[in-house]
């Protein structure tokens, strides 16, 4: 965003779209060639693949179904603390916020009892194709909850110091939901992808 | 995000020169910080020229500093020598040309010539040039690692990459990289799409910016395969997944610990498909370059600009769907070559039509040979032996035989260093006095100029010839084969080329870093141009323009004839009759 | 092999196989065009430098020729690429690259790269490679045959050198053992990469008798420079005689355990 962003005051020619919203749609554009890329791999290794087990044999999949949940939710619960922040009821948006956080924390701790298991039972990246690509996929998918977690956290502390009334406010917490919706996109192709097919 | 820093108030040392987040001065660290990378890649080679010329010989000087593991008694190794290779390739690339291309003339001129106060994201800007800074010298840091620089080539082939020592700081590096060259094409686009002066239309941007937006978005979406790719590789090295590796692979005798199931070529298919790309990242900003000094030194309008704009967009486009030519003898489909051959051909037009129309812009003007333009004109000819030279690559049959030789190696040098390079040493002529109130020496600049490009032709003419006796490339010894014995003294007029071309440096080194404190001081305008950085001071003040400029034409009005002078500015109010 | 420098000049080396001749003639064709285009346009270039040079009383022309006439060298090359693509690109493509020769009649050879020597295995009188195994495999035994199996006792494996027939079509199976490595004989315009965990087929006739040279094309590590090995074209009978010694020649080290023991 810029001194110059929305539409009204500004000299310049532009888009009408917002700087950070451009951007952020930029940035999803490349996040998208980076997963894609990964999904390409994906289906080049399991097509040439001699075997390949069934997601359903190997991992979790009610964990896994329950993380889906969460995360969905989580995507619901963002949603609200947008039209929360541009109701001006900082008191939803902080308690919609927080529940978006707290979901993506419950999402990684179901995470690390997936990972805890596969480990326990001998079960390392190198240990297969599938095994490298679950742990890969899931483990970048992971800093990207991560990175979402930073972000949203990073949003309710702007709002209690002097964000709240900032007018890029309402803007990032948007760039930061389309960002959530992103992260939460990607487990929605992650999941059939390895537990399911 | 954040917001314009338009305030005046003094800004400490730090954050005037070393955390700036004005566009001007991040595009000065990109401008410095990428020469000197260049100077250490091109240093680098010449170590390796050594070897080429004189295979066994010690190095003279330079032998005894080195570390006898790298070179016993003087005499480069073998695996030193493939540390070089592979470094020289990255750093020139990834750390030296497209850095200054896009992150320093990119950063500087883009702004300026759209009007625009400064990038939309200034310390977006900033990080970016503070994540490539410290990727960069990872990069090089790698060679004092136990096991040395990644050896592998700088196009990395799995599994030779994945066992060599030395890749992971690479890859390391490489995710740095690629994550500054993210952040730094989200603020290009944005910037050009958000932040014009009221008039700039799309269809008024100066050509170099166009260059610029298309190259923002192959940077924005061919790097993540990479850093994907990039990935992959690196837990295939770290936590011996096999994403590229194949069952039963035996080194040296041994067995591995990689259980195997991957696929070699799957490397090849996700590096290209960034790496073409790529290419033209290193050419489409300095062709943007050649098509502003032409213009100014031509005194005429740019000849077909809509089509060199549509020429420039449509490689953008194609770029994405040719990465295959470089795999024809991979092992890859074969049938599947075919559409690579087609897709390579199909690129090649409009690289003819942004040549076709540049050299007619010199129809009908009135050529002033001021040193950028001599740099400029260079270019024309020599990347064009770069493209022509590129005919019997893209050829699937003619690439059985000229493919991974000599050949390649001077084709690509020629598009990229006669090309690109060429180009941005005239791009450094040309905004000198924009970026320091004062010009470059003219004397020192045209001996500089006929140096440089008698002796990189000195450098690459040899190799088509070696390349055409079937000489292949990255050979730590060309003597070691019977048929390069006849070539070798190509590999001596090379190598003392290069000598010649690192002496002709001198006079530019000094004359840049002289002119800058001491170089003849000139006014805002000093080559009498439209475009909108040349209505503003210089250097331009924080926030550039006193005002913001109104826009009324297109970038190149050049002697019209209902003006009084023979340029008229982008800005200017209203053509004044003539006199 | 001194005599083997005489295959290789200024230029391209001697054509010593059947796609040579067709390769060559591509590259001699659009090398012509290049140097056509090249100068045409430097003598263009040239004159425009010149004719419009800045002096004194020279006044700018703005008008500009019609963007269809500035198209012409975009069409000319275009149509120069379709017609290269068209009569010569595919067909020749699919000759040297696309349609594998039948096995039957050609001269079949194992081929195997691995860091830094190039070992081909022929399958002897009965025209039938043994089984192999990983597990057998030592430096006596690069391609690890099977003793037991009776179409394996008379393979002969060759490291570093190979022979061919003249006149006859050879098909390689192209595998590596480790890391990428790229076939490449200069003389026979041959070249393919070798690439871990697939087998690629090769072929071309030789057709001229000589001495030639094999290389690594593609960057295989520290050794990838000494990565040769000699290639020799001769007629049938020297060839058979070749087989025959080679086979003989392992028997006699596998007589004298004490060379096995060495490694």
């Amino acid at each position: 965003m810029s001194a110059h962003a929305p539409a009204v005051q500004s000299p310049y020619e532009n888009t009408g779209v917002p700087d950070g919203k451009l951007a952020i749609w930029l940035f999803l554009a490349s996040e998208v060639m980076l997963f894609g890329t990964l999904f390409t791999s994906y289906i080049v290794l399991r097509t040439a693949a001699a075997s390949w087990p069934r997601g359903w044999d190997v991992l979790n999949v009610p964990l896994a179904t329950f993380n889906t949940f969460i995360l969905i939710a989580s995507s619901v619960t963002i949603v609200m603390a947008h039209a929360k922040a541009a109701a001006r009821d900082k008191k939803g948006f902080m308690l919609n916020m927080g529940l978006t956080v707290l979901m993506a924390f419950v999402f990684l701790v179901v995470k690390y009892f997936e990972y805890s298991s596969k480990f326990a039972h001998g079960h390392y990246p190198s240990t297969s194709i599938f095994y490298g690509i679950y742990f890969t996929t899931t483990g970048l998918h992971g800093i990207h909850i991560l990175g979402g977690i930073a972000w949203n956290l990073g949003l309710m502390w702007w709002a209690n110091r002097d964000g709240w009334d900032d007018r890029l406010f309402i803007g990032r917490v948007e760039y930061a939901g389309l960002y959530w919706h992103f992260v939460d996109v990607v487990w929605i192709f992650l999941f059939p992808a390895l537990y399911l097919l | 995000m954040s917001e314009h820093a338009h305030g005046h108030e003094e800004h400490s040392f730090w954050r005037t020169y070393v955390f700036s987040v004005d566009h001007k001065v991040i595009g000065l660290q990109y401008l410095i910080t990428s020469l000197l990378f260049l100077l250490f890649g091109f240093t680098l080679v010449l170590l390796m020229r050594w070897q080429l010329a004189f295979p066994g010989q010690p190095l003279p000087l330079l032998g005894r500093l080195l570390s006898p593991e790298a070179a016993p008694g003087g005499v480069i190794g073998p695996m030193f020598y493939n540390q070089l290779g592979a470094m020289h390739g990255t750093i020139m690339v990834f750390l030296g040309i497209v850095p200054l291309a896009v992150g320093a003339f990119g950063n500087y001129v883009m702004p300026l010539q759209i009007g625009a106060p400064d990038m939309a994201f200034p310390r977006m800007n900033m990080m970016s040039y503070w994540v490539y800074l410290p990727g960069g010298l990872l990069m090089l840091l790698s060679f004092l690692l136990p096991g040395g620089a990644a050896q592998s080539g700088w196009t990395s082939y799995p599994p030779l990459s994945v066992i060599n020592p030395g890749q992971t700081m690479w890859l390391v590096s490489m995710v740095f990289l690629i994550t500054s060259s993210l952040l730094g094409s989200l603020n290009f686009i944005v910037t050009i799409l958000n932040m014009r002066a009221p008039g700039m239309t799309l269809g008024r941007m100066p050509v170099f910016v166009w260059a610029q937006f298309v190259t923002a978005f192959l940077l924005l979406l061919a790097f993540p395969p990479l850093e994907a790719a990039s990935i992959l590789q690196l837990m295939d090295r770290v936590f011996h997944t096999s994403f590229y590796m194949p069952a039963g692979l035996v080194i040296g005798g041994q067995t591995t610990p990689w259980t195997g199931g991957g696929q070699s070529l799957l490397w090849q298919h996700l590096f290209w498909f960034l790496a073409h790309p790529e290419v033209y990242v290193l050419v489409l900003p300095p062709m943007g370059i050649v098509a502003e000094i032409i213009a100014v030194n031509t005194r005429k309008p740019l000849f077909g600009y809509k089509e060199l704009v549509g020429s420039m967009a449509f490689i953008g486009v194609m770029s994405f769907v040719v990465w295959a030519h470089h795999m024809f003898l991979s092992g890859m489909s074969t049938t599947l070559s075919n559409f690579f051959l087609v897709t390579t051909m199909i690129i090649s037009v409009p690289s003819v039509a942004v040549l076709t129309c540049l050299i007619l812009s010199l129809k009908g003007a009135s050529i002033r040979f001021t040193t950028p333009m001599l740099f400029a004109l260079a270019f024309l000819p020599l990347f064009g032996i770069g493209g022509l030279t590129g005919l019997p690559l893209g050829l699937t049959v003619t690439d059985i035989y000229l493919h991974d030789t000599y050949y390649v190696i001077g084709h690509f040098h020629y598009v990229v260093v006669t090309g690109s390079l060429i180009a941005l040493f005239a791009g450094t002529y040309h905004w000198f006095p924009k970026w320091f109130g004062r010009k470059l020496d003219d004397r020192l600049g045209k001996i500089h100029f006929w140096g440089t490009t008698v002796a990189m032709n000195g450098i690459f003419l040899p190799m088509f010839i070696i390349g055409m006796q079937g000489q292949s490339r990255r050979l730590y010894d060309p003597t070691a084969h019977l048929h390069n014995l006849v070539g070798q003294p190509m590999h001596v007029v090379s190598t003392v080329s290069a000598f010649v071309l690192l002496i002709f440096q001198l006079p530019f080194i000094y004359n840049f870093f002289n002119s800058i404190f001491n170089g003849e001081k000139v006014d805002s305008n000093p080559w009498k141009a439209t475009t909108l950085e040349w209505q503003c001071p210089s250097p331009p003040p924080h926030g550039n323009f006193a005002s913001v400029p109104r826009v009324h034409r297109g970038p190149y009005e050049y002697s019209d004839p209902a003006h009084k002078d023979d340029w008229l500015p982008q800005d200017a109010e209203k053509a004044v009759a003539p006199v | 092999m001194v005599k083997a420098l005489e295959n290789y000049g200024w230029f391209l080396p001697v054509q010593a196989s059947d796609f040579a001749a067709d390769i060559d003639r591509g590259l001699i064709i659009i090398h012509w065009a290049m140097a056509l285009i090249f100068v045409l346009w430097g003598i263009f270039f040239v004159y425009l430098l010149v004719r419009y040079r800045h002096r004194d009383g020279h006044k700018v022309e703005r008008s500009h020729m019609s963007l269809a006439v500035s198209m012409t060298p975009d069409v000319a090359v275009l149509g120069f690429e379709i017609l290269l693509i068209a009569v010569y690109a595919v067909p020749s493509w699919s000759r040297m690259k696309i349609t594998v020769p039948p096995a039957e009649g050609a001269v079949q050879v194992e081929l195997m790269a691995e860091q830094f020597n190039w070992s081909a295995r022929y399958p002897g009188k009965d025209g039938k490679f043994g089984r192999t195994a990983p597990d057998q495999v030592d430096f006596t035994n690069p391609f690890g045959i099977v003793a037991e199996d009776p179409a394996g006792a008379d393979d002969v494996v060759a490291v570093n050198e190979m022979r061919f027939p003249v006149d006859e079509t050879v098909l390689v199976k192209l595998t590596s053992k480790d890391v990428i490595h790229s076939f490449f004989i200069p003389e026979f315009r041959v070249k393919q990469d070798a690439v871990p965990g697939m087998a690629l087929p090769v072929w071309f006739k030789p057709n001229r008798v000589g001495e030639y040279e094999l290389t690594c094309a593609q960057l295989c590590g520290v050794g990838h420079a000494i990565m040769r090995a000699d290639v020799k074209v001769e007629d049938r009978a020297s060839f058979d005689a070749w087989l025959a010694s080679k086979k003989a020649a392992e028997h006699a080290d596998a007589a004298t355990p004490a060379a096995v023991e060495q490694w």
